[in-house]
């Protein structure tokens, strides 16, 4: 597959696509060409399940030792406090 | 009267249960962060634990301008930056990663049977995705955990970490690219495994 200097341009772009923050002619420029392209719909959708992927990812529960000693720390602070 | 508003009523006035239950709610998002900006367990759980002290701490004068999230994410962050600029072999946040170079496409471009909308997160993709961003070059990597993985808006990454909105956009797109590249090559060999 050869990306020809459209595409490159087109993949310049992504990002602020998914994001829906371009202009409505240039996301009808990207559309336009997107129709016509199969490597940079791919391109689109894979870098869209990309973001997914890490936004939807939750993060791990604390490990307990950390989690203990993390309380452990402000307690102490909330003692030398009072 | 909001929750968060009723939260922070709780907690200026020392309710010790309602701090408990706030710093179990944030810890495992600031610790990720940590772990992730750091790549050190050790000095994540030092970041960790410096950013609920300062939370506790600054909670009297917190004027609530930003949401309590907002507020304890950037305090996070900024214990991991004061730790990253104290390594000597820092690249420089400032130092910009955009070289002038177009972004490179992996090859081939190939599509993903896997739909993250249908599909659960198992554990191994979970690592390979941990990988991947390990990956990243310093200064790309901490945009795109505060911006795609903490959702913190590019006004304030590029606000925390001193840096043009352009910049941040430019970093994000160029880890995004990579993180893809990344990703389409453990997708192309667990599918070869069948």
């Amino acid at each position: 597959m050869k990306h020809d200097l459209h595409c490159k341009e087109i993949l310049a772009q992504l990002s602020d696509y998914i994001d829906s923050e371009l202009a409505t002619c240039l996301c009808a420029e990207i559309e336009a060409h997107l129709d016509s392209c199969p490597d940079c719909q791919v391109m689109v959708d894979t870098l869209r399940k990309t973001v997914t992927l890490y936004r939807q990812c939750p993060p791990d529960e604390l490990p307990a030792d950390v989690r203990a000693r993390l309380h452990k720390v402000l307690r102490l602070e909330e003692r030398s406090a009072d | 009267m909001s929750d968060e508003t009723d939260t922070l009523q709780k907690l200026r006035a020392g309710d010790a249960r309602a701090f408990n239950v706030l710093v179990d709610s944030y810890s495992p998002r600031v610790y990720r962060l940590a772990l992730s900006m750091l790549n050190d367990p050790a000095e994540a759980e030092d970041a960790l634990q410096e950013t609920f002290l300062s939370v506790y701490r600054g909670l009297q004068t917190f004027r609530g301008d930003s949401g309590l999230g907002t507020w304890i994410y950037r305090i996070a962050t900024n214990a991991s930056l004061m730790r990253l600029r104290r390594r000597r072999d820092l690249v420089s946040l400032d130092e910009a990663p955009e070289d002038g170079s177009e972004p490179q496409i992996a090859q081939p471009v190939t599509a993903w049977a896997w739909d993250p909308e249908e599909s659960a997160l198992n554990g191994e993709i979970r690592q390979a995705m941990a990988q991947a961003v390990a990956t990243l070059p310093e200064a790309m990597r901490i945009v795109f955990l505060l911006r795609d993985v903490e959702d913190m808006p590019a006004a304030e990454v590029a606000e925390t970490l001193g840096l043009t909105v352009a910049a941040v956009k430019s970093r994000l797109h160029r880890s995004r690219l990579i993180l893809r590249d990344r990703l389409n090559a453990y997708f192309a060999a667990a599918e070869g495994r069948g």
